[in-house]
């Protein structure tokens, strides 16, 4: 099995859940309880992911980050590397892939918060951010669980984008499932069954855990009301 | 200081009714309570909203002393967390998540954790919430939620208190038993409050004063028993719906059966579980249900006999009401074929006969 492969996923997985959180509670919050009339563009652009071929997708950032463009030179005077081809660059696109997987549980656990609550909360002097902070948040946890345990899963098993965007280089790039394509063009069955077996019993683990801890969202059965 | 709430404002919902307050005015230097009041749907909750911060009107001017809370030509809006106001919703908004100590404490985050614990603690005490800090909202009783939430709007001791439909999710022998109980508390509280309700009889056991709203608008506004005994015309009459509200005093309770004096006349009244030790109330006779019979009082089943002085007849479409004077004003409703039979003319001594379960008491 590719330990370092699967080192690496789970480290990139790891950093991009973290960025997502701290990305996803302003942009979800905002989803749910704002009343703009173009807020309908903001959901579409964040589910744009779901939707959209990560090759698509891989295409587009390889050349927004790109030494030519203004963000990849920017980041080459601020750091002196690229971005492509980089463990930073694939914590980009891994944290834009995996963006809806992040803000729509979020979203969907701020939204069932009773909004009398909240207004209770304000009436008795708290501020919008601490309202946040002790009410909704508390109360929609196991939204932002889910959330949260649903991206890492999905950077674990990420493979498009991140063969556009990151390539294949063992230690820096070579993630879990590029690692399998690996073996299996290398006619490496062993290994290749080796580690898909460990990313079943994980992805599975992980839809165990979501499923009891949230049963109304992402729900594979229409709900009974 | 007497402090005063001025309110003159209208909202607009796009494809809904509009608001428009003119002039509402709260004393909020006193302790008393005033009661906005009318049907479903009349706008009774937006105008609360409005006060409280959580709606925004579209034009007006909202000020509490000589501090503005909302103008809207010098686009002035101060959000609710700075107008120092304890509001109750309908389903009182506990938080699921902290026990009653900590709801009752939320408000208090900034204040040093000795004050907020002998606020909190003084607040148990008051509304008698003792044994119950630790446990969950969800493991309350209906009528224990709402001290709970009393409890916690009240600890920040606000100016004023809006209560919108306080007993409205209670279950309804609580109900009764709390309307007479709340006043007492909000007294006790000594905060001004400003109660929102539908319910005419929650209207008399709760409020001072009393605000009629009718489609978006003030209709009428005075004390409470001159605006149900003295409605300002037809609309008002009808949505208060009784005719006669007079104070009263308790005499005598047994087995349900009161003796109360009103003024100088004894009224015999029926209600079962009323409150022992209540003295003052309010009791509310409908015209429909006042039968009268000229001559001498005669024998008959009604327990009120009352002899009265008709004062004036008016049409009122099929019918015609009659108000009296026998001691304290009354008003009878008869149609029109049985006041032409019984002749009656203004200055003319009739007897009006009232059951004494048709007699409604309203513990104060």
């Amino acid at each position: 099995m590719d330990w370092n492969a699967i080192l690496l996923s789970l480290r990139l997985a790891s950093f991009t859940t973290a960025i997502l959180f701290l990305v996803g509670l302003p942009t979800a919050y905002w989803l749910a309880s704002s009343k703009r009339r173009w807020k309908f563009l903001v959901e579409a652009v964040v589910a744009l992911p779901l939707v959209l071929p990560p090759t698509v997708l891989g295409f587009y950032l390889l050349l927004a980050m790109g030494p030519r463009s203004p963000l990849g030179q920017f980041y080459e005077s601020l750091t002196g590397q690229l971005l492509p081809f980089s463990f930073q660059g694939l914590l980009v696109a891994s944290v834009l892939y995996s963006l809806p997987f992040t803000v729509q549980p979020f979203a969907a656990a701020f939204a069932g918060v009773d909004p009398k609550l909240i207004e209770a909360s304000w009436c008795l002097g708290e501020s919008r951010l601490t309202t946040f902070l002790r009410v909704t948040l508390p109360l929609s946890w196991p939204g932002v669980l889910t959330g949260m345990i649903l991206s890492f899963a999905h950077t674990i098993g990420e493979f498009g984008v991140v063969l556009m965007v990151g390539g294949n280089l063992p230690g820096v790039t070579r993630t879990v499932s590029i690692s399998i394509y690996d073996a299996m063009q290398s006619l490496d069955y062993a290994a290749a069954g080796k580690t898909s077996l460990l990313l079943l019993a994980l992805s599975f683990l992980v839809l165990v855990v979501t499923y009891t801890l949230q049963r109304n969202i992402w729900a594979v059965w229409p709900k009974k009301s | 200081m007497a402090e005063e709430i001025v309110a003159q404002f209208s909202k607009r919902f796009s494809g809904g009714p509009s608001i428009n307050v003119d002039t509402l005015r709260i004393a909020c230097g006193r302790p008393s309570i005033a009661v906005i009041f009318g049907a479903s749907g009349a706008g009774k909750t937006t105008v609360l909203r409005c006060l409280a911060g959580l709606e925004r009107p579209d034009s007006g001017v909202i000020r509490c002393g000589d501090e503005y809370w909302f103008d809207a030509s010098a686009s002035l809006f101060l959000p609710p967390q700075r107008r120092n106001i304890g509001s109750l919703s309908q389903d009182y908004a506990l938080f699921p998540h902290l026990t009653v100590e900590r709801n009752i404490a939320y408000g208090l985050r900034r204040s040093p954790a000795t004050e907020r614990f002998t606020r909190v603690s003084e607040v148990v005490r008051l509304l008698d919430l003792a044994g119950l800090e630790r446990r969950l909202p969800r493991q309350l009783s209906g009528g224990q939620q709402q001290r709970v939430a009393l409890a916690r709007a009240v600890v920040r001791r606000p100016r004023l208190l809006l209560l919108d439909e306080p007993l409205s999710a209670l279950d309804s022998p609580t109900r009764l038993r709390l309307r007479g109980e709340l006043r007492r508390l909000l007294l006790q509280l000594g905060i001004p409050t400003l109660v929102v309700t539908h319910d005419r009889f929650e209207a008399l056991a709760l409020g001072d004063d009393l605000v009629v709203i009718d489609n978006g608008a003030i209709v009428q506004s005075g004390p409470v028993q001159e605006v149900f005994s003295r409605p300002a015309n037809l609309a008002v009459a009808s949505i208060v719906a009784v005719e006669t509200v007079q104070p009263a005093r308790v005499l005598n309770v047994a087995e349900g059966l009161l003796v109360l004096s009103v003024g100088e006349t004894k009224l015999a009244a029926f209600a079962s579980d009323f409150p022992a030790d209540t003295r003052d109330v309010f009791v509310c006779i409908r015209a429909e249900d006042v039968i009268l019979q000229k001559g001498e009082s005669r024998p008959s089943s009604p327990r009120n006999h009352l002899t009265a002085t008709v004062r004036c007849l008016t049409s009122e479409g099929p019918m015609v009401r009659i108000d009296l004077d026998c001691g304290f004003p009354l008003a009878a409703l008869l149609t029109k074929q049985a006041c032409e039979e019984l002749d009656l003319k203004p200055g003319e001594r009739v007897v009006a006969l009232v059951k004494a379960p048709n007699v409604h008491v309203i513990p104060r």
